[in-house]
């Protein structure tokens, strides 16, 4: 297996399976995370990835070697979140409970915290999953560019194709309706 | 200055306001206690998000991944890379999953006529039955995989299904875009039963070429319980017997007279 992303991007672009398996192998779990975030969906999740990393593949020749392979990556991964966000902007709805019950089943193996930690943790990702649920797709994509990304509200708007008076209003509701979903646990727990 | 409202502290919280407005803000949020309050809870709000652990993917999600994406990537001669994406050809695939999509889920077949010019009508029902051959030919290679791991060999140690392993590599990529083009058409019961299959073709093909009895056997409950097999050979069948029907009308007397 190739030492660094670099070697590993050499090897790929000149044919080598095995060389890009590496790289999926390496970043798939960082995209699974960014994608389930602007998706809300595990299933989602999955094909953005598969859509990320065909398209890694086939732009691989346009990949700048001095670059970040994660971070060119990152970028990609954005983008086919973002399309297909934009595919069912149609749609403009929370999810719903069946998507909720499979979220909350999905194996959280990264932590390893005491059981009271662990209990708390689950209790606020699943309050945060359901505030997430409760936005449409494009206030949660831009707010997660946003909060976890930290793009600026105008690099959002070039990113979700809106002005950026509508970008900043996504924001805006998106914001409004995380607090009015997580106040309640906010304040209780401060006491 | 006066208060600032929720969306003025959303601004400033993210740093978004231009600097004029941000030093006053800055200099209210000094003196204001309600302003302070407010901004307060958004701060709490936010560190609460911040606090949720991100959903990661599940155990061995890394294999998986590989085992859906290697058959698409470098086959430049082969059927499957015929699927690599593009709309043109996600349009055929909507063809073949609207197609079939109405038919399984009224339990009947589109009309076998359509009210069109009869050009167009000979040109639509050339691209039908190639629709059919195509997605026939998909069903029943899964159905092929489905049937001989749900009759291998019981009693007799591990198991060797490397032939099927290779064999569900190959449909991943096929599957896939079947499934995501019967979700885009709203095709729940096509979608549904495309994942169900797609779930067990990428577990076969990321799994090793050896595999306990034990573990044979927990697919095969997981192929019966879900009713996979009759359900690919129902959507199967209803494809053969269209496939049939098209045949029969393009070489009936009146469907050439007409």
């Amino acid at each position: 297996m190739p030492h660094t992303d670099a070697d590993a991007v050499a090897l790929a672009r000149g044919g080598d399976s095995e060389a890009f398996r590496a790289l999926v192998e390496r970043h798939s779990r960082a995209v699974y995370r960014l994608a389930h975030r602007m998706t809300g969906s595990p299933h989602d999740a999955e094909d953005v990835v598969q859509e990320t990393f065909l398209k890694a593949y086939r732009q691989l020749g346009r990949f700048e070697s001095r670059a970040n392979f994660g971070t060119w990556l990152h970028r990609i991964a954005v983008n086919c979140s973002i399309d297909l966000i934009r595919g069912r902007r149609h749609q403009e709805a929370g999810h719903d409970a069946s998507d909720l019950e499979t979220l909350d089943t999905v194996d959280d193996s990264r932590v390893d915290p005491s059981p009271e930690r662990l209990m708390l943790s689950t209790e606020v990702k699943e309050q945060v999953t359901r505030a997430m649920d409760g936005l449409t797709p494009m206030e949660r994509a831009a707010f997660v560019l946003r909060h976890f990304e930290g793009q600026s509200i105008e690099e959002i708007s070039r990113a979700l194709g809106l002005k950026a008076n509508a970008a900043k209003h996504s924001i805006f509701r998106a914001v409004r309706k995380m607090r009015l979903a997580l106040e309640p646990f906010v304040e209780g727990s401060e006491g | 200055m006066n208060h600032l409202n929720d969306d003025d502290l959303v601004l400033h919280y993210y740093g978004e306001m231009p600097a004029a407005e941000e030093s006053r803000a800055e200099s209210h949020l000094g003196g204001c206690r309600e302003c302070q309050a407010n901004y307060a809870r958004l701060q709490r709000v936010m560190a609460y998000v911040d606090s949720a652990p991100a959903f990661e993917a599940p155990a061995g999600f890394e294999r998986t991944a590989w085992a859906r994406l290697e058959p698409a990537l470098d086959r430049p001669g082969g059927w499957l890379s015929w699927f690599v994406f593009s709309p043109a050809r996600l349009a055929f695939a909507a063809g073949v999953v609207a197609l079939i999509g109405g038919a399984f889920l009224a339990g009947r077949l589109l009309p076998r006529t359509l009210p069109t010019a009869p050009a167009a009508q000979s040109a639509e029902k050339i691209r039908e039955r190639i629709l059919l051959v195509d997605l026939g030919e998909h069903l029943d290679r899964s159905q092929m995989v489905l049937v001989e791991l749900t009759s291998a060999d019981e009693d007799r140690g591990p198991v060797d299904i490397s032939i099927e392993r290779s064999r569900a590599e190959q449909l991943v990529a096929a599957n896939r875009l079947y499934r995501q083009t019967a979700a885009a058409t709203g095709d729940a019961a096509i979608a549904s039963l495309l994942d169900d299959l797609e779930r067990v073709l990428v577990d076969v093909a990321a799994g090793p070429a050896t595999v306990s009895q034990e573990d044979l056997g927990s697919m095969r409950r997981r192929i019966e319980s879900k009713e996979l097999l009759f359900k690919v050979r129902v959507v199967s069948s209803q494809v053969r017997a269209r496939q049939k029907a098209a045949v029969q009308e393009r070489t009936s007397p009146s469907t050439l007279g007409s």
